[in-house]
């Protein structure tokens, strides 16, 4: 709808539209030529889209054949996880808490983790596949993938130790927090009633707080 | 060059103490000058560089800065992140003039580092509900048609450190997460009709060839409006840690969105949700409810002179610097208070005023002394006042650690030393 209006007017706007196409058809001689205004680029392959196109949606799009269990996935975690994320999921050192959390977000110290805050499973599918371990991207197999994300989220205490997580059932995991989120952005927000004060505004001038006290910026100048 | 660096770093630091105890006392006299300065050089004798012939051409077949500001760099925060690999470092603005942020000196921000692109390695995949899937080389995405637009590059998180409180003690560190550069490269809107997308189409993912595989889902109605894959920035390629050879570019909008490095566009009919649209950049409210989807980077501006990092030296005549900037279009307005809010004037901006791009303003102000609380106030054309922090608070909460774009206080102490404070 409004992504093939715009599209229709780009084109029809589109100095040197003409020419181009013609120059298109006449350097290459395509049939699709026509269509294509620049006549740019090469037609890409199944086979190198394949290998490029790792995303998984939440509805389950895109995951890869294969499964897994949280059981297989406990090796998987300890070996290739674990030195970083602790082997509860706890997070070692400054390195990022996995599991954990869970009725935290309204709190002063909200913990967000996979269980707590992660509304879909397929998330955790795509960015373990594409960049975990840390360092060490896409190197896992699917079936590795799929039974180390049950892992975590068997320590999340989403699914159990048997369940099959698969490209079949990836798609209808319920997270805990799958209606945490809310859409759309209400923003603009926090502005002021009328036109912005310029003299003698009800304002409080008095510090009450100092970068210097809290004292955490690094020894630069 | 070295030792003389480490020397004038040292004099500096000394500066700022000698500073305080001695700008009360002073009308007018340059006191940093005064403090560095060599008699030798200064009138009426001949200068030491003057009688001999300098560097010839080529010395430098790449110049850059001369060695006496090299305290012009970018400053990271150790602690704030588990790895140098996935970590953030802060332009120095307060060094800065104009609009222009120099290429060297762009804020990082990477997930998995910056990755070594061979550029005839390179290429940029379309696929998705399109007519044709597609790869471009860079010379491929270089024969395209050519756009070339100024646009600033926010991260979200830029001043997440301050929603509590005061906490860092810098322009740089408060502020920095911001750059402002001339893009050239190709309008998304042509790949777009290159690849023929269905009406299907309603959802972009946008995904980076670095080790993090950055992934980002944008509304194909903002990619049609005004996206672009860019090639160059300042008028040379892409440096590598700003996405060499080619970035995209989407103004206005949350800086995490330009995935670098690009690799491949998907045209689908839903978002992707991925994990920098779930777990992060996501705005955690009061009530333990995140709002999803917060792509703009509201109005907002900082000075840039005084602040923590460039005090006061003299009494007298003295020049206010900042910048403003809004993702909704241009700067209409900044309003300067050195009284904490109390009171307002409007500062003079400086052109090119351009859209959802920084904006430079300047105060010429006489400073007697006193202790001053010094705020700026940035209005954009659509109307959007810059927020006050509590403003922001009454309606987020705390939690939200992104998109603070509200008003910062300078406190300008008699003594000269400038400080991060929160009013309250
Ligand atoms: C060398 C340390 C290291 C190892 C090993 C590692 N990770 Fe990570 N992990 C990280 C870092 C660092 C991040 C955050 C990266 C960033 O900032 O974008 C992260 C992020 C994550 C996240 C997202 C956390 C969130 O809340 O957003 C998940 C899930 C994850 N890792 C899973 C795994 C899995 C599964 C493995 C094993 C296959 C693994 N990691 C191995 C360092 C590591």
């Amino acid at each position: 709808m409004y992504g093939l209006d715009k599209i229709k007017k780009g084109a029809r706007t589109g100095v040197g539209f003409a020419v181009l196409t013609g120059f298109a058809v006449a350097v290459s001689g395509m049939a699709l030529a026509s269509e294509r205004p620049f006549g740019l680029g090469t037609l890409a392959t199944a086979e190198q889209v394949a290998g490029w196109d790792i995303d998984v949606r939440p509805d389950g799009k895109g995951a890869p054949i294969g499964s897994g269990t949280a059981a297989q996935g406990e090796a998987v975690y300890a070996e290739r996880c674990a030195a970083c994320h602790g082997d509860f999921g706890e997070g070692v050192d400054r390195w990022p808490i996995l599991a954990g959390g869970h009725g935290s977000l309204a709190t002063i110290d909200p913990v967000k983790t996979v269980g707590s805050y992660w509304p879909y499973a397929s998330t955790v599918y795509d960015y373990v596949y594409r960049a975990m371990p840390f360092g060490e991207a896409q190197s896992l197999t699917h079936d590795e993938t799929y039974q180390v994300v049950a892992y975590i989220l068997y320590m999340n205490d989403v699914i159990d130790e048997e369940f099959v997580l698969s490209n079949k059932t990836i798609g209808s995991v319920k997270m805990p927090n799958r209606n945490g989120f809310s859409l759309p952005d209400p923003r603009p927000d926090g502005q002021p009633k009328g036109e912005p004060c310029m003299t003698n505004c009800k304002v409080s001038t008095k510090i009450i707080g100092r970068a210097r006290i809290i004292d955490v910026t690094p020894d630069s100048q | 060059m070295s030792q003389k660096t480490i020397k004038s770093a040292i004099s500096r630091r000394q500066l700022l103490g000698g500073a305080a105890a001695t700008v009360g006392g002073m009308a007018a006299a340059p006191l940093a000058g005064a403090a560095e300065s060599n008699p030798a050089n200064l009138p009426p004798n001949v200068s030491e560089w003057t009688p001999y012939l300098g560097a010839g051409v080529d010395a430098n077949p790449y110049g850059m800065p001369s060695e006496h500001e090299s305290h012009v760099i970018r400053r990271t925060v150790e602690w704030l992140t588990a790895s140098a690999e996935s970590s953030v470092n802060f332009t120095p603005l307060q060094d800065l003039d104009g609009i222009v942020t120099p290429n060297g000196l762009c804020f990082e921000r990477h997930h998995g580092g910056v990755p070594e692109v061979v550029p005839a390695d390179y290429r940029l995949m379309i696929n998705g509900l399109v007519d044709r899937e597609l790869l471009f080389s860079i010379d491929d995405l270089k024969r395209f048609p050519q756009v070339n637009r100024f646009h600033f590059l926010e991260c979200a998180a830029n001043g997440g450190m301050e929603w509590r409180g005061a906490q860092l003690n810098g322009c740089q560190y408060t502020f920095g997460m911001v750059h402002n550069v001339q893009y050239s490269g190709v309008r998304l809107s042509d790949i777009c009709r290159e690849a023929g997308v269905k009406p299907s189409a309603k959802w972009v993912l946008a995904e980076g060839g670095d080790s993090a595989g950055m992934n980002r889902s944008i509304p194909i109605e903002k990619i049609l409006d005004d996206c672009m894959i860019a090639y160059s920035m300042n008028g040379e390629a892409l440096r590598p840690e700003q996405g060499y050879p080619a970035r995209l570019v989407v103004p206005g909008w949350e800086g995490n969105m330009w995935v670098k490095w690009i690799r491949r566009l998907e045209f689908g009919d839903a978002p992707y949700m991925a994990r920098e649209e779930t777990s992060k950049y996501t705005d955690l409210m009061e009530d333990g409810k995140a709002r999803m989807f917060t792509w703009v980077m509201d109005a907002k501006s900082v000075v840039t002179s005084p602040c923590p990092e460039k005090p006061m030296i003299s009494k007298g005549q003295n020049l206010l610097k900042g910048l403003a900037w809004s993702g909704r279009g241009k700067i209409a307005r900044v309003d300067v208070s050195l009284d904490g809010g109390l009171n307002w004037q409007t500062a003079e901006l400086h052109g090119p005023i351009l859209n959802k791009s920084l904006t430079r303003f300047t105060m010429p102000f006489k400073w007697n002394g006193e202790e001053l609380k010094v705020q700026s106030r940035a209005i954009d054309e659509t109307g959007y006042v810059q927020p006050t922090i509590e403003a922001l608070q009454k309606e987020r909460g705390v939690n939200s650690i992104y998109h603070n774009n509200s008003i910062a206080t300078w406190l300008v102490k008699s003594n000269g030393e400038v400080e991060n404070v929160r009013l309250g």
